[in-house]
Formats: structure tokens, C-alpha cells, sequence
């Protein structure tokens, strides 16, 4: 084992949330904490750190994943988009976000990150979905105060918002 | 939880990738998708001196399909085989395993060929590979070799894999014409490991008779072994066999391990249940992909 003195040390430069960050950290830094302490993001929540409960889901390159199973030094070059960089350019909430609030999609907060991450990716490759297909889309994440209905109705109702919107663009 | 602290080495190609985990040897370990190997690292199950992240060599990212079967490179995600269509038409055993490995999140990050090496006896990809038949090709920067299922495997999360050695791509054949696949599992949650698992596959004959009838278990066996099924029901038309008899002889060849969530005996009828309903949904299905018309036990189609 490398001794800690020794330690190597890796430059990561990305996107996050659109902007450029660039930090030098260990090799052995996840994403989930380069987020947070190195980035200061700290909306991108840590559960259980294997995998399990989805708290940590954030976007590379659109695509959700487990930032506790990636380290930081594999997401050089690459796009991430953590739940601050969820909401619209002008600061307004996302169809998703704004679903949760209107659902009460949400009790303790800590779970809701990572369902807001999955939710949206889920939607740009299903904007129709049925409440069976959300229901697997979401079966990664785990809501410890069991609010799994308000859940399921939030991205429904997400798919809503985001017809709306869309309506109201093309208006 | 955080890994213990190790080198990391970021090759960009396949040459690069021999040299480093030649000079490196016993003391590297390969990190594809991460899926299994960095909550064992984070867990500090497993505290590697090196890590050779092989994410950026982006030549081994492929799916290529063709007749004769599916090739998968060692960094093609499962959802990258998942969504090809090509890989799902000459191998639909593959889209039915892949979408019952872990959860979609997991799923885009997770490799093919990592959860092969990995040789996890709860992996579906393992029953797959042994099931069709498949191997995996080992490349070092001195000798590339191929090595079917029935020898790759050589225990619970142990693969013939040597030091200097990467995985570089595992193929899938194509069953014979006339061929229907099927992959059950219960698991306690859904997306966790299976309690137990059963892939089948039904070859017919021109006339709808069962030809070949076999599976392949997953949480039941040590290793991946292949269980032909097909005394209990050869020469008989596909939904008139007795697949439950089929069933109980497959059970014979299988001795499962009782632990937390299940015991043996639970085990076993899972087993037999599961495989019931796997071969008789792969009969249907090889039924579906034959394309003349076939007689059915009530008779002509």
C-alpha cells in the first residue's frame, strides 16, 4: 500500500454545471467528495457509499450514474451536471423540481438530489412515461421516510410541466 | 468509507494498457466501470497497490454483432449493449439477462466484460456466457488467448485472468435457428443480487419438436455450469413438453448453498419453479423465432 506521505496526487479538470473547475486531489478521491469538498457543491448528497441507495446520482455527459462509484480523476474532460445545476438559466425551478415542490415529492430532503438527477435524464429519454416505467426508473433510489407515492407522482407530473413548458414555448 | 490510497495509472490506449499492467503485474488491478470494484475499495474489501483506470481507452467501447453472435469490448457499458439493436436480434438473451442486472443508473456506468471478470456466482452476464457457449479473449502485451466459459470460470469471484493480462472482449454466440431464450430471477429488492437465477434455451426442429433444452444458474452453483435438460422432453412439440419434468432433472445437477437470505431448501425450489417457467417461455419464444408455420400439440398452426 501506497504510504500516505507519498501520496499521488491527480489534476481534475471538468465541467460541472456548465463552468470549468479544475482542483488537484488524491487519485483515490471519489466524485461524491471532489463535488462537494474540493468543488464546494454540496448538493450531491452521500448515503451509503457503494452504490446502493442512489443519493449520489449526478449527470456525465447527460447520462445518470453513482458519484460514490467513480473517482474524480475518471470524470476528467467530461460534463457534469449535479442538482445545483438543475434549475433554469434564469434561476427558475426545472420541470422536475418544480414537480416535487407541488407534490410534496420531498420529506427529509436527503434522498431527493439523487431522485432529481435520475428523474431528469429519465425524462429527456422518456418524456411520456407510464406510472409502472417511472416506477422502474426510479427503483434505484432509495427514500428512507418511504414517500415513494408523492415520489412517483412528482415525475409524473414533471412529464406534465415539461409538455407545458414546451407548449408554451412553441405558443 | 474511502479507498485506501493507491497509484492510479490513466492509459488512452490498448498498447499502453499491455505495457503498464505488464510492468505492474501482480500488484495492478484493472478499474473498468467500478460498479463492484470501488465499493470493495471503499469498503477497503480489497486495497490494490495500482489501479489501471482503462475509462479513457476508448477502442475498447465497442458492441459489434453479427449472425455468428455478439462481441463486446471491455468498456462497453451494459446499457450500451442494453440498447443495441443489433446485439439484441442475433443474441435477445442478452437484452433479457442485461435488464435484470442491478438498476439503470448503475447499469450505464457497469461493464459487460468487468462484471465477467469479476465472476460473481450472483452475475447474470456468467450464466449467459456459460450458457451460449461464449469466452472471453485475454490479451498481455506478449500473448492474446481465448477462453471459453467452462474454463474461465474457476470459482466464487475468482477467473482465469494472470498478472499482465486485460480482458479485452468476451463473445457471445448465436444460437441455432430455431432457438428461444429466456432469464428468470427472484431477488428480495428489486435490482439486488438474485436469490436465485435461471437463463434457458430451447432449440426446436422444423416441425415444433423440442431438439435441445438447457440452462444455466445463477446464486445456485459456485461457478456457472450448464445443465441440459433435454432427455425429459427431446422429440416433444414445444407446448406440449413436460417442462416441469424438465425442471425437477435440472435440480439433480444443482447443490445450493443455504446463507442470509435464503435456505438451500428454499433454494432448490426456486430452482425448479424458476426453470419451469425459463424453459417454457424460451419454447415459446423459439417458437416465435421459427418461420414456417408449425404444428402445435392441438394441431396445425
Amino acid at each position: 500500500m501506497t504510504s500516505l506521505d507519498a501520496e499521488q496526487r491527480v489534476e481534475v479538470a471538468l465541467t460541472v454545471n456548465g463552468l470549468p473547475r479544475a482542483a488537484t486531489v488524491p487519485s483515490r478521491r471519489l466524485l461524491s467528495d471532489f463535488l462537494r469538498h474540493d468543488l464546494r457543491l454540496p448538493g450531491t448528497h452521500v448515503g451509503c457509499e457503494h452504490g446502493v441507495c442512489g443519493a449520489c446520482t449526478v449527470l456525465l455527459d447527460g447520462e445518470p450514474v453513482r458519484a460514490c462509484l467513480m473517482f474524480a480523476a475518471s470524470a476528467r474532460g467530461h460534463e457534469i451536471t449535479t442538482v445545483e445545476g438543475l434549475s433554469e438559466p434564469d434561476g427558475a425551478l426545472s420541470p422536475v423540481q418544480q414537480a416535487f415542490r407541488e407534490c410534496h415529492g420531498l420529506q427529509c430532503g436527503f434522498c431527493t438530489s439523487g431522485f432529481l438527477t435520475t428523474a431528469t435524464a429519465y425524462l429527456e429519454e422518456n418524456p411520456a412515461p407510464t406510472r409502472d416505467e417511472v416506477v422502474e426508473a426510479i427503483s434505484g433510489n432509495l427514500c428512507r421516510c418511504t414517500g415513494y407515492q408523492n415520489i412517483v407522482a412528482s415525475v409524473l407530473r414533471a412529464a406534465e410541466l415539461r409538455r407545458e413548458r414546451a407548449a408554451g414555448q412553441a405558443s | 468509507m474511502k479507498p485506501a490510497p493507491f497509484t492510479l495509472h490513466s492509459p488512452s490506449t490498448l498498447d499502453e494498457t499491455l505495457e503498464v499492467l505488464e510492468e505492474l503485474g501482480d500488484d495492478a488491478k484493472v478499474l473498468a466501470g467500478g460498479q463492484s470494484l470501488i465499493p470493495m475499495l471503499n469498503m477497503r474489501l480489497a486495497a490494490p497497490a495500482h489501479l489501471v483506470d482503462v475509462n479513457g481507452v476508448r477502442e475498447l467501447a465497442t458492441v459489434s454483432a453479427s449472425a455468428s453472435g455478439v462481441r463486446v469490448g471491455a468498456l462497453a457499458r451494459h446499457t450500451q449493449v442494453l440498447r443495441d439493436a443489433g446485439a439484441a436480434a442475433a443474441v435477445p438473451l442478452l437484452p433479457q439477462a442485461l435488464s435484470l442486472v442491478a438498476h439503470p443508473v448503475v447499469r450505464n456506468r457497469g461493464t459487460t466484460v468487468g462484471s465477467l471478470v469479476h465472476a460473481d456466482p450472483s452475475g447474470e452476464m456468467t450464466a449467459v456466457l456459460a450458457l451460449l457457449g461464449g469466452s472471453l479473449e485475454l490479451r498481455s502485451r506478449t500473448r492474446t488467448r481465448t477462453v471459453g466459459a467452462d474454463a474461465f470460470f474457476l470459482g466464487p469471484l475468482e477467473a482465469d485472468l494472470q498478472p499482465g493480462e486485460l480482458a479485452v472482449s468476451a463473445t457471445f454466440p448465436a444460437l441455432p435457428p430455431r432457438s428461444g431464450t429466456a432469464f428468470r430471477e427472484v431477488a428480495r429488492r428489486h435490482g439486488d443480487y438474485a436469490v436465485c437465477g435461471v437463463a434457458a434455451a430451447v432449440t426446436l426442429d422444423a416441425a415444433g419438436r423440442v431438439e435441445r433444452a438447457a440452462v444455466s444458474y445463477i446464486s445456485m452453483t459456485p461457478t456457472p455450469v450448464v445443465v441440459d435438460a433435454t432427455d425429459a422432453v427431446s422429440g416433444r412439440l414445444w407446448d406440449a413438453a413436460d417442462w416441469a419434468a424438465a425442471a425437477r432433472s435440472c435440480g439433480d445437477a444443482v447443490d445450493p448453498e443455504p446463507d442470509l437470505h435464503a435456505s438451500a431448501a428454499y433454494r432448490r425450489h426456486l430452482g425448479t419453479v424458476l426453470t419451469r417457467q425459463a424453459l417454457s417461455e424460451a419454447a415459446a419464444h423459439a417458437r416465435t423465432a421459427t418461420d414456417a408455420p408449425l404444428e402445435t400439440a392441438g394441431g396445425a398452426a
